[in-house]
């Protein structure tokens, strides 16, 4: 049975929310952070409620209704998240209160938005989607375990529209804390420039993409999910993918396009470029962190270029490091790594 | 979609003992766990009971071999989680596709609210190593290389129904054919975080809590761990020694009502026990046991009982909350009761509802309040329930 990406909708630090451009109009930042780009929430979410919720809720609520507007879906079946952070800016929020104030006088609004499963219980509410409803919280594979179990649920045949999404706020204490931890720059960057100087550490992002996946064929599907695996902690990362790709009953050239999640921290990338010249050499590789900045569920960014890529036939210039041959990509292949732990491999492909 | 999982090994720490047979003892002898906060730094001491596990963390780290500075959540999934490996006493583990599937709530955050006094002063403040692996994943990583999982780990974390959807989840990976083992459960330790935030719910009992009694006032947390061995049909033929019993139902819906409170028919919770009778081809006539929710707060056990009632009505089976024993674990609660679950279906024994008075009013039922033993119980459902409208039913079966 095969897996179709009907619709997908992302918001992030780029022009990709309800946008006609693809990817050519790309917003510069120059500094150690990329922050998503606010839409005009009203048009999905009520006013009163605006007020009260913070940027995850907000961007994964809009988002998520966007994507069905896509699908011309109104009622999933079934609805799965990946966060691995949660809602920062509540949990920041109450816990500040708490010592500020000694225990005494909290208010509750921001501890009841600050479960990690808030979005997808969000976007249920609105929708009252009574269905299998579930969030996921594993690091840099928290989207992918989404995207697993949504998989399964269409095999099990308990629903046959499942709404999956990633998302991610950054503030300004996970940003300092993380900064402090060396996974970004001590200095500024461009964004432009992030994957062709050479330093440590990357730059802090955020975002939000839902997609609807779906085991129905249609013409007006994206794409279509292959599989999606994960590894731990291999120290054959090459001889994973290849097993990977052997399951799947394909070779390194029968892919048209790599995806990967260089982010311009030296260490992290050095993987990428070993790849490159060996098992991806005669690929086209591309790019993508330098256009949403780095953060756990990043892949859930990668997936809707990925679908993109597909859907249009075409490969925005801002994403390509390696160009081998200008085939129309039909066969799309993400690698991801999280600190060298975590990798994640997902095959997109044309219907 | 594939054969039976089967239920290989459990184990289980709570505010009522460190091991499985230290939680047999406790029932029989009705001894709840909540007393007095003496571990948390708060405001609070004196005035919430809490079922705090009672070994410190400095004896936790002992017990299990992890670094002094370990978070508590990951210091009780690993005593629990090895419990139920040792336990399930598989030969050939080093052999087989295995994973590890745990859910909590909030990470390391006993930690983390000790980083942020000093960072909120000064952001260059606040020791990192305090810090550095708060999020929920963090804690199941620490866990699954302790116990040498290699080929899968995840964290699920939907409030109070979380490990209930992690054991679930974790079958359903055996089912599909990805892996052959799984660990499955929750974890959760108490902090000023969750104990605040509830408090701000104004659903903490100051006493003792009363599950499904008219008069109760709320909720005592506590704290925890549960894990059940999950196998496959296949794995199960080659252990030495027979299966507790196996996983037959299972549904997770949503009630969509509210961001916290349950509507007032139990829609959510409704739908989540018919949801796994269907699964499990049982009638409620079928079930022998339910292990409540059955949180203690108003809201909680009014909605639940409505639903139970449109669901079990005019005959309901013997049904308790063993939080009145553990306090609610919250991510853990799913977990730990599964455990439970499990046991009563082995020893044949229900679990008594403590400091049950009277009746609800608008329920035509009471909870059981004796300890129960030598019973013929063939299924048991558990209920696992929590904000965001996450609502799951798991039913287990004899083998």
């Amino acid at each position: 049975m095969k897996t179709y990406i009907r619709s997908a909708s992302c918001i992030s630090p780029q022009k990709t929310f309800r946008s006609e451009d693809f990817l050519t109009d790309i917003i510069e930042y120059t500094g150690t952070r990329l922050n998503t780009i606010e839409p005009d929430y009203k048009e999905f979410i009520d006013p009163k409620l605006i007020r009260r919720m913070s940027n995850v809720i907000k961007m994964g609520v809009a988002s998520a209704k966007d994507c069905l507007n896509q699908a011309g879906v109104e009622m999933p079946g079934a609805i799965v998240t990946g966060t691995a952070l949660g809602c920062l800016e509540d949990t920041v929020g109450f816990m500040t209160r708490m010592v500020e104030q000694n225990e005494e006088l909290l208010p509750p609004t921001a501890f009841i938005q600050s479960t990690h499963n808030t979005v997808a219980a969000q976007v249920a509410l609105m929708l009252k989607c009574h269905g299998y409803n579930n969030t996921f919280v594993h690091k840099g594979i928290s989207f992918e375990s989404a995207l697993i179990d949504a998989i399964m649920l269409l095999r099990e045949q308990e629903a046959d529209k499942i709404l999956v999404g990633g998302t991610e706020e950054m503030v300004d204490t996970s940003f300092k804390i993380l900064t402090r931890l060396g996974l970004y720059r001590r200095q500024p960057t461009s964004n432009l420039e992030l994957l062709s100087t050479e330093a440590k550490g990357s730059m802090g992002g955020e975002g939000a993409a839902f997609f609807l996946l779906s085991n129905k064929a249609s013409e007006d599907n994206l794409a279509a999910l292959g599989a999606v695996k994960t590894l731990y902690n291999t120290n054959d990362i090459e001889a994973g993918i290849a097993k990977f790709l052997a399951e799947n009953n394909l070779k390194p050239e029968d892919i048209d396009l790599v995806i990967t999640g260089k982010n311009g921290d030296l260490k992290n990338d050095a993987v990428y470029k070993q790849l490159n010249s060996s098992i991806f050499k005669n690929n086209n590789i591309a790019n993508y962190k330098h256009l949403c900045g780095e953060y756990s569920t990043s892949s859930s960014f990668a997936l809707w270029l990925a679908a993109n890529v597909i859907k249009r036939g075409i490969t925005p210039q801002t994403v390509i490091e390696k160009q081998i041959n200008d085939k129309t990509p039909k066969m799309v292949l993400i690698y991801n790594h999280y600190l060298h732990k975590y990798h994640s491999l997902m095959l997109v492909s044309a219907i | 979609m594939g054969s039976s999982v089967y239920i290989a090994g459990v184990g289980v720490i709570s505010g009522i003992g460190n091991n499985v047979e230290e939680h047999l003892r406790a029932f029989e002898q009705e001894e709840a766990g909540m007393g007095d906060i003496t571990m948390l730094n708060t405001i609070h001491k004196g005035e919430l009971p809490v079922a705090e596990v009672k070994l410190s963390n400095k004896e936790l780290v002992a017990m299990t071999g992890l670094p002094p500075n370990t978070s508590r959540t990951a210091l009780l999934s690993l005593v629990a989680a090895r419990e139920a490996l040792n336990d399930s006493e598989i030969a050939n583990f080093e052999s087989l596709r295995t994973g590890f599937v745990s859910a909590n709530t909030v990470g390391g955050m006993d930690k983390s609210e000790d980083f942020f006094v000093d960072f909120l002063a000064d952001n260059n403040k606040g020791k990192l190593r305090n810090v550095f692996d708060h999020e929920c994943g963090s804690k199941t990583e620490i866990v699954a290389d302790q116990l040498g999982i290699s080929d899968y780990m995840t964290t699920i974390s939907t409030a109070c129904s979380s490990s209930a959807n992690a054991i679930f989840y974790g079958a359903r990976l055996i089912k599909n054919d990805l892996l052959d083992v799984v660990i499955a459960g929750g974890t959760d330790a108490l902090t000023k975080f969750t104990l605040n935030g509830f408090n701000t719910l104004m659903i903490l009992d100051k006493q003792f809590c009363k599950p499904f009694d008219e008069h109760r006032e709320g909720l005592n947390l506590g704290e925890g761990a549960g894990y059940l061995v999950l196998v496959s049909e296949k794995v199960a033929q080659t252990l030495s020694k027979p299966v507790y019993c196996k996983l037959s139902g299972y549904n997770n819906s949503n009630d969509a009502y509210h961001q916290t409170a349950s509507s007032p028919d139990g829609t959510g919770s409704y739908l989540a026990m018919k949801g796994a009778l269907e699964k499990s081809g049982l009638k409620p006539a079928d079930i022998d046991y339910i292990n409540l929710h059955g949180t203690g707060t108003p809201n909680n056990d009014s909605a639940e009982g409505t639903a139970v009632k449109r669901l079990f009505n005019p005959n309901y089976p013997p049904m308790s909350s063993t939080k009145s024993y553990t306090g609610h674990t919250l991510g853990a609660s799913g977990g730990i009761e599964a455990v439970f679950s499990v046991l009563a279906i082995k020893h044949g024994i229900i679990y008594p509802n403590l400091r049950f008075e009277t009746q609800m009013n608008d329920l035509p039922f009471a909870p059981e309040t004796k300890f129960l033993r030598g019973q013929q119980i063939n299924h048991v459902m558990s209920n696992s329930f929590g904000f965001g409208g996450n609502c799951t039913s798991l039913i287990f079966s004899r083998a």
